[in-house]
């Protein structure tokens, strides 16, 4: 078993204004697990994309090796072709179709383009065996569970005779069972012979059974840890994935606190589509004048449905709870109100939710207080060009001027735009939900100094962040979520990423 | 870390500044060869006083109507029931003036008010209930043609009276009648005959000939009312330049101002000058001039038309920074209303009856005069003045044809290829820039 199967050699992708990948090395030996760590937008998922064809070869630098050759793939068909299937994170599979349409969906078992529906369900029994899955293959996506659906995208893969199998987060959003079957027929397909490659946060899981672990922080490899040979603790995984120098890339602050500005209390919530599940718990915090205050937690935590259920309700149903403004109660039933008693809420998925792509700078920044540019409706040209011009110098937008286009920005420059539309509504707490994700460290710098700025004239951060350093280095305090919950709060003190890792996987084990 | 020449204003050259705005331009140019090929094609009919008129009074409701759709598709919603609403409304109009025998100053605003209510019926079903609009309007244009036949008792309902024809068919009369009418003579190129003679398809190439032509301005108010508004427009893009030029921002380059201004000029006093030597303007004509400006108010300088620019660009980003979606897209539909209820009545004035057959088709006229003019289908982009040329190219194009002597059947098929052009030209530019 000393085949090397997959050899990924100094990948190194940019985007427009960031480096994602820099000098990726990746060795995979057939027939183990492979888990692949790091924090949210370390890049994990872009070198996956890498290898599978989504970026294609000639995007980035580097070679691929696979099976002992330069591989160039040029769409995701070259690499399923050779045996490589990624099963994302968000499953692609076609809600409203069968199990057996699905699994063999753009590789149908025809003659002549009509279907052979007699093979296609005996195939189908076949796989969904080979997987556990015990549903009839005429079942509607829609009507499994998500688990069953993970398990369905699994099966798909072994249609295509796979080889090595990427999974990106596979458990997810999976519960303990479902996870832990997940897990077992990993193994079992490792018996057989097969490679798989996983990406996943839940560390104790990954202990269970991976081989060996690579950790990638920023954009590069860190090391390679095989279990094999040493007993890896969670902790030395955690130390790998965050420790690095922390020093001069967050900008000096001194805090100077006041009263209290903004208090939760009570807050559920249920969720927005499945309408029966509790998705909040009895969310209590608060922010105070002049403070930053951190929320940590994994992807799904429901940090940003906290942050948007309290925003003008625009997330989720049956909300109860309580929240006021320098001990008053408040009214956030609708956006307009939520702003009007002083919130601001930076999303943190600029382009769905923050900008207007296609409209200018200008028009952006004044998008959410036209009436202070404005009298009787009608727009005052002069005062709305001063103020784009003022936050376009005040928060070093670079543009050729405040009439191009947000959809020319990059993403630095796109986020301050947003962070332009809520300021100019001068709002006394700022909710910034991933502020910084997506964008260089330059313009990580500059949000960061905007942020103490902000806390220095005496407004309330709401900090939402899944980059731990960023947490720790900016914030006052910090409030760990996990499964709809605050699981602590940590004091600047006694805030680590090792104690905040450790509050989530201890919550997590309780429930 | 920031490079000072980046955020500096930067004066765009002119190759830079055409790129950047080819299709205004472009589609300003493309009215005018349009309408230059018409002219020679038609041997000269296109630009005649009594044409002109025509093609004013032929135009007007789509012109009208375009902008409301404008506002529709900007927001990212279409609207197909306009068709039925100007035939429903249209009958309606005549039901009272002829068969109840109301005033015409009762009649109009109660069908403008009736239009609102059409609209906000259908407005109330996308923006609360969250249906497409493609189905409510749909729905709509069959429901509201139903109602006209029940209405009519499928009978047209006509003539109407003297008075409430004028809104439609009536002129400006003459203010300064007392200066006029004044004669004079100039040379002038004249096309003798058209290319296509006869019904045979051999081609005659058009003989200009130069001869002195007799000119005689019977409204002197309509040029006069042209000679100002190009000054006037002329003063505020003067003074706009200068506004710019003190808040240092961005201007077009100054040949290229100088060459629009001039151009636009020309056309204007053109076009006032010919509809001077027949009757002067047309009722309509203000009527559109007075609503195309004030939609290029709505849409550029008020709060409301940035909201809709807004929310068709990102419906969510909109809703997120405290607009009212749903508020909006009713109102855009019951503004939409409201235009086809006017447009129905300059309709049924002009025909002198309520049918209701009347508007069939309408509403892809329209459409299409959106679309041509640069909205674009997924919503957020488009001009009213955009609308405003692309419903003026399809009107020249049906006026052209149709004295050409080019059937229906031809008519539509071109119109349906220049739709595609004009769209594909959009899409291409996008891609390549």
């Amino acid at each position: 078993m000393d085949n090397i199967i997959l050899e990924m050699r100094s990948i190194t992708k940019t985007f427009p204004g960031v480096k994602a990948l820099d000098n990726v090395n990746l060795k995979v030996r057939e027939g183990e697990i492979h888990a692949l760590v790091g924090e949210n937008g370390a890049g994990k998922s872009t070198l996956m994309k890498v290898l599978s064809g989504v970026y294609p070869a000639g995007s980035y630098d580097g070679e691929i090796h696979y099976d002992n050759e330069v591989r160039n793939f040029s769409t995701i068909s070259d690499s399923e072709h050779l045996g490589i299937i990624i099963i994302h994170q968000e499953l692609a599979l076609v809600p409203l179709l069968s199990i057996a349409e699905n699994i063999f969906l753009g590789n149908e078992i025809a003659t002549n383009g009509v279907i052979d529906w007699k093979q296609t369900f005996a195939r189908t029994q076949e796989l969904l065996k080979k997987v556990g899955l015990k549903e009839p293959p005429s079942a509607r996506i829609t009507d499994i569970g998500i688990g069953k659906q993970q398990l369905v995208e699994i099966a798909k893969a072994l249609s295509k005779k796979v080889r090595l199998l990427i999974l990106d987060e596979p458990t997810a959003s999976l519960n303990e069972t479902d996870s832990d079957a997940l897990l077992k027929l990993l193994m079992e397909f490792r018996k057989q012979g097969m490679t798989s490659i996983i990406i996943s946060h839940k560390l104790n899981e990954i202990k269970k059974v991976a081989d060996k672990i690579t950790i990638i922080r920023d954009g590069g490899t860190v090391e390679t840890l095989d279990c094999h040979n040493e007993d890896i603790s969670e902790d030395r995984i955690i130390k790998g994935m965050v420790g690095r120098d922390m020093e001069d890339r967050y900008p000096a602050r001194e805090p100077k606190i006041g009263e209290t500005l903004l208090e939760v209390k009570n807050w559920n919530v249920f969720h927005q589509h499945h309408r029966d599940r509790q998705f909040l718990h009895d969310i209590n915090f608060n922010v105070r004048a002049g403070e930053v205050v951190g929320i940590a937690g994994l992807m799904g935590a429901g940090r940003t449905e906290t942050a948007m259920s309290i925003f003008g309700k625009s997330w989720g149903h049956k909300i109860t709870g309580e929240v006021s403004m320098h001990g008053k109660p408040v009214d956030v039933s609708t956006i307009p109100r939520a702003i009007e008693a002083g919130l601001a809420y930076v999303t943190e998925d600029r382009k769905h939710l923050g900008l207007v792509l296609s409209n200018n700078i200008m028009h952006n920044t004044t998008l959410a207080n036209l009436g202070a540019v404005s009298a009787g409706g009608v727009i005052d040209d002069y005062k709305e060009r001063t103020v784009a011009t003022d936050y376009r110098s005040k928060l070093r937008i670079r543009s050729h001027s405040i009439y191009q286009e947000a959809v020319n920005l990059s993403g630095g420059n796109q986020q301050k735009v947003v962070l332009s539309k809520w300021l100019f509504t001068n709002p006394e707490i700022l909710i910034l939900d991933e502020p910084t994700r997506g964008i260089d460290v330059g313009a990580k710098y500059e949000i960061y100094s905007i942020i103490n700025q902000l806390a220095a004239e005496g407004k309330g951060i709401l900090m939402i962040s899944s980059e731990m350093p960023e947490l720790l280095g900016t914030c006052d305090r910090i409030y760990v979520m996990n499964e709809g919950r605050i699981v602590a709060e940590l004091s600047k003190a006694e805030a680590s990423q090792e104690s905040i890792m450790r509050a989530i996987m201890r919550s997590g084990e309780k429930h | 870390m920031v490079t000072e020449t980046s955020t500096q204003k930067t004066t765009p050259s002119i190759g830079d500044y055409l790129r950047n705005n080819i299709r205004e331009y472009g589609l300003l140019v493309a009215l005018v060869v349009i309408m230059l090929f018409f002219q020679v094609m038609t041997g000269g009919v296109l630009f005649r006083p009594v044409n002109i008129t025509n093609l004013i009074l032929q135009n007007s409701f789509i012109v009208i109507m375009a902008l409301g759709m404008l506002l529709i598709i900007v927001a990212g919603h279409i609207d197909l029931s306009v068709g039925s609403i100007v035939a429903l409304t249209g009958g309606l109009s005549a039901i009272m003036l002829v068969k109840m025998g109301l005033h015409y100053s009762l009649v109009v605003p109660l069908c403008l008010i009736l239009g609102g209510v059409i609209g906000a019926a259908q407005g109330y079903w996308i923006a609360y209930q969250k249906i497409p609009a493609f189905i409510v309007t749909l729905a709509g244009m069959l429901v509201f043609r139903g109602v006209t036949y029940v209405v009519l008792q499928n009978r047209p309902i006509g003539p109407f009276p003297k008075d409430f024809q004028s809104l439609s068919t009536g002129f400006v009369p003459d203010f300064l009648g007392f200066l006029g009418p004044i004669s004079f003579t100039t040379p002038w190129l004249e096309f003798q005959q058209s290319i296509f003679a006869g019904d045979s398809w051999a081609m005659n190439w058009p003989a200009p000939q130069l001869i002195d032509a007799q000119w005689t301005i019977n409204n002197v108010f309509a040029l006069f009312c042209v000679l100002v508004a190009v000054g006037i427009m002329i003063y505020v893009g003067i003074r706009n330049r200068a506004i710019n030029q003190r808040h240092n921002t961005e201007n077009e380059p100054f040949g290229f101002f100088v060459a629009q201004k001039v151009v636009v000029s020309i056309v204007a006093i053109f076009i006032g000058f010919q509809l001077s030597t027949y009757k002067g303007f047309p009722n309509v004509l203000v009527v559109m001039a007075l609503l195309i400006a004030l939609y290029m108010f709505i849409t550029t300088r008020s709060t409301v038309g940035r909201r809709v620019y807004a929310m068709g660009g990102n419906e969510k980003a909109a809703k997120l920074s405290g607009i009212n979606t749903e508020r909006l897209t009713f109102y855009t539909f019951v503004n939409m209303g409201v235009l086809a209820a006017l447009a129905g009545m300059i309709i049924a004035a002009r025909l002198n009856s309520a049918t209701p057959k009347a508007g069939v088709g309408f509403e892809l006229d329209v459409i299409a005069a959106c679309f041509i003019g640069g909205a674009s289908a997924s919503g957020g982009v488009g001009k009213i003045t955009g609308a405003v040329i692309g419903a003026l190219i399809m009107g020249v194009m049906n006026n052209g044809m149709s004295i050409m002597g080019l059937g229906i059947d031809y008519q539509q098929l071109v119109k349906g290829l220049v739709l595609l052009a004009a769209v594909f030209f959009d899409v291409y530019n996008k891609n390549k820039g």
